[in-house]
């Protein structure tokens, strides 16, 4: 992709993925939760294939399909058989509430644009200049993981790190070597997977349960 | 061709243990093949002291010396840890709490685990090392479960949570350093691998390495089980079959740590030794406090040895942080004697629980005058890892603190000092107890099996024979300090 249209739906791509991040925060339903995790996997696997198009990028262009088939289609439909078999799959108590989380949220992305400053300065360009939506995805990920309670949510936090991490390194460095990439994708699917397996035993021994209820090990 | 072979020996055994049902004869196979990774891992060593690095896979791994005595290190727990996970799956199986298809699942899944963690060490690109160490936490996973119970449930869930997301945070470090390279060099080719971004070292970008250091720290230190992201380790150490728990803590801890000493070389030459210094010895110094305060408490042997890794984590951290050759050497040598020491409890302690069943310590007296050879093992082990001489642990503590005080580090080095008289005090009291005691009359005793009791005792022979004199391994040791000391 060339000319002027460039900026614009780079921008748009990877705001997206930000702003999944955000509303994943606001909703408790956790099929909503899912399926914007699914959008975010989508949005990330744009912003790489529109990269590869700017560069005339073939190694790229291989990640954005790799990224949009997992991110986009495989890890949330893993996810979505939990949530399915699980009617009241909703977030009820969050350790921070929803309006509490939204403005933490803002603050992590103020965090994410001071943080990102020394990256943004050695390189700038188009892609680098967002590369901070990428760091505030992952800030943003850390808190859903540390605050909600649903074993499913904690998944959802763990990917939106990962996911914020896959932005970065897209936006940076147009992508890590493909041996890399592939490996590392691998490595985040069979994570979902061992996590979908641990969650369906802890579900058939404990019923239906709040990872606060967890206590037998502790100090 | 040495490179291949150490990769593909242990992955070989593991996929004949898969695919024939599991047998007694399968776990002696594994063993045997941990025990040639071990002596290729030697061979390895005895090249690398003197030749240059080895290269395989068009330079995605890479063999210097001190990947070479990380081999060594893995081998020799390996072989430890899958001699012995023959008597646990033989005893789970006897009881009925294990099914042959679970102990072909444990086989396999072990020795996928130990090929992980070597190719973490063999790997030159450092994507391709992240993927390893992230490769072992799903590959331990299960083996973290194994025993199925609540408990043991609850320790893999958060193992697994909090361990990925570390790990992620790795990542983005180790991005930031590609994106660093990338610019130093102008040229995508080979800037992941170690040695590109040592030779471009100097010209890296200090603001944005300064980041990507304290994203490793923090994401490899969650591995490693440093504070304060060590909270998953107690948990699963104490939870999983003993074999397991001597493999994680006397090596996985150590191959994360490995990842952070190579990153620590690139940094020190593109920021100068202060500020990863900085980030090692807060890490290190917050590691010894926590591992301090909560042995105090500790009910239970196998917690104990999981905060005791804590502590020895702390101290290899601020050997790290010292950074001078001597400080790396004693800090390698460190790594070895600890992974030997605690590997040979952990095992003892499954012993243990075997034999008495709980994993109490106020539940389990006077093992001593009740199972001899058993206590004697276990009382052998806890004065090795209180670095008490003649165990080599004693000489790498002392050569770490030596270190310290030269780099100026005394202050810390005292702090650390202070954490191990208190941790010296509390793993007397909860030894005390488990070996002298009061043996109450209907006490159970028994002898044990010289299967467990023979490589045991070797195991601590070696690291006595390392503490005494450790003339085969100092060349090795040097070179492989002078690959990440400028």
């Amino acid at each position: 992709m060339t000319g002027s249209a460039y900026p614009g739906v780079l921008g748009v791509a990877a705001g997206a993925v930000l702003a999944c991040a955000v509303v994943t925060l606001w909703r408790r339903d956790l099929r909503a939760v899912v399926s914007v995790l699914a959008f975010q996997g989508i949005a990330l696997g744009v912003t790489a294939a529109v990269l590869a198009a700017h560069a005339r990028d073939i190694g790229l262009a291989a990640t954005a399909v790799l990224v949009l088939a997992a991110k986009g289609f495989l890890i949330p439909a893993l996810l979505r058989r939990i949530v399915r078999r699980d009617p009241g799959s909703r977030e009820t108590a969050p350790l921070v509430n929803v309006p509490a989380s939204l403005v933490a949220a803002a603050v992590l992305i103020v965090v994410a644009y001071l943080a990102s400053v020394k990256i943004v300065a050695l390189a700038p360009g188009t892609a680098s200049s967002l590369a901070p939506a990428g760091v505030a995805t992952v800030l943003l990920g850390f808190f859903l993981a540390a605050t909600r309670r649903k074993a499913v949510s904690q998944i959802v936090g763990l990917l939106l790190i990962d996911n914020g991490v896959a932005l970065t390194t897209f936006l940076l460095t147009a992508g890590v070597p493909l041996l890399v990439e592939f490996g590392a994708s691998l490595d985040v699917l069979l994570v979902v997977v061992v996590l979908r397996v641990l969650a369906t035993a802890m579900r058939a021994r404990f019923g239906p349960f709040d990872l606060d209820q967890l206590r037998e090990l502790h100090d | 061709m040495l490179i291949y072979a150490i990769l593909a020996v242990p992955l070989a055994a593991g996929a004949v243990t898969a695919v024939v049902p599991w047998r007694p004869w399968l776990g002696w196979l594994t063993a045997a093949a941990n025990g040639t990774v071990l002596l290729l891992g030697i061979w390895l060593a005895a090249g690398a002291v003197h030749r240059h690095p080895l290269g395989a896979l068009h330079g995605v791994l890479r063999a210097d010396a001190l990947s070479a005595f990380m081999v060594v290190v893995i081998g020799a727990i390996a072989v430890l840890a899958s001699g012995q996970s023959v008597r646990y799956l033989s005893a789970e199986t006897g009881q009925g709490r294990c099914t042959a298809r679970h102990a072909t699942l444990y086989t396999a899944l072990v020795q996928v685990f130990v090929s992980c963690m070597l190719a973490a060490v063999l790997a030159a690109n450092l994507g391709v090392m992240w993927v390893a160490v992230e490769a072992t936490t799903i590959a331990t996973t299960f083996l973290v479960g194994h025993r199925r119970t609540d408990a043991a449930l609850e320790a893999s869930w958060k193992y697994v949570v909090i361990c990925s997301v570390g790990i992620a945070l790795a990542f983005l470090g180790t991005v930031l350093f590609y994106f660093a390279g990338l610019h130093a060099t102008g040229h995508p080719a080979g800037s992941l691998n170690w040695t590109a971004l040592m030779a471009a070292g100097h010209h890296l970008d200090p603001g944005v390495v300064r980041l990507a250091m304290g994203l490793l720290v923090l994401g490899y230190g969650t591995k490693v089980g440093l504070a304060p992201m060590h909270s998953w380790l107690p948990d699963a150490h104490s939870q999983a079959p003993a074999p397991v728990s001597a493999l994680m803590s006397g090596v996985l801890l150590t191959v994360a740590f490995y990842a952070l000493l190579r990153f620590k070389a690139i940094a020190d030459l593109a920021l100068g030794a202060g500020y990863p210094r900085a980030l090692l010895t807060v890490a290190g110094l917050a590691s010894l406090l926590v591992a301090a305060s909560l042995l105090l408490t500790q009910r239970d042997y196998k917690r104990m040895l999981a905060y005791h890794s804590i502590e020895h984590m702390g101290l290899i951290a601020l050997g790290a942080a010292a950074g001078s050759s001597l400080a790396i050497a004693a800090v390698l040598l460190h790594i070895l004697g600890h992974g030997l020491a605690k590997g040979v409890l952990f095992l003892a302690s499954g012993e243990i629980l075997l034999a008495e069943g709980t994993s109490e310590i106020a539940k389990v007296p006077a093992l001593l005058s009740r199972r001899p050879v058993l206590g004697g093992i276990f009382g052998f082990g806890l004065v090795a890892l209180l670095g008490l001489p003649p165990f080599s642990l004693f000489v790498s503590e002392l050569n770490m603190v030596r270190a310290e005080f030269a780099a100026g580090l005394g202050w810390a080095a005292a702090i650390a000092l202070a954490c191990m008289a208190v941790i010296f005090a509390a793993v007397m009291a909860h030894g005390r107890h488990l070996l002298l005691g009061d043996a109450p009359p209907q006490g159970a005793r028994g002898v044990t099996p010289r299967l467990v009791a023979v490589p045991l005792a070797a195991g601590l022979a070696a690291c006595a024979f390392l503490g005494v004199s450790a003339w085969p391994l100092q060349p090795l040791l040097q070179a492989a300090a002078r690959v990440v000391v400028s």
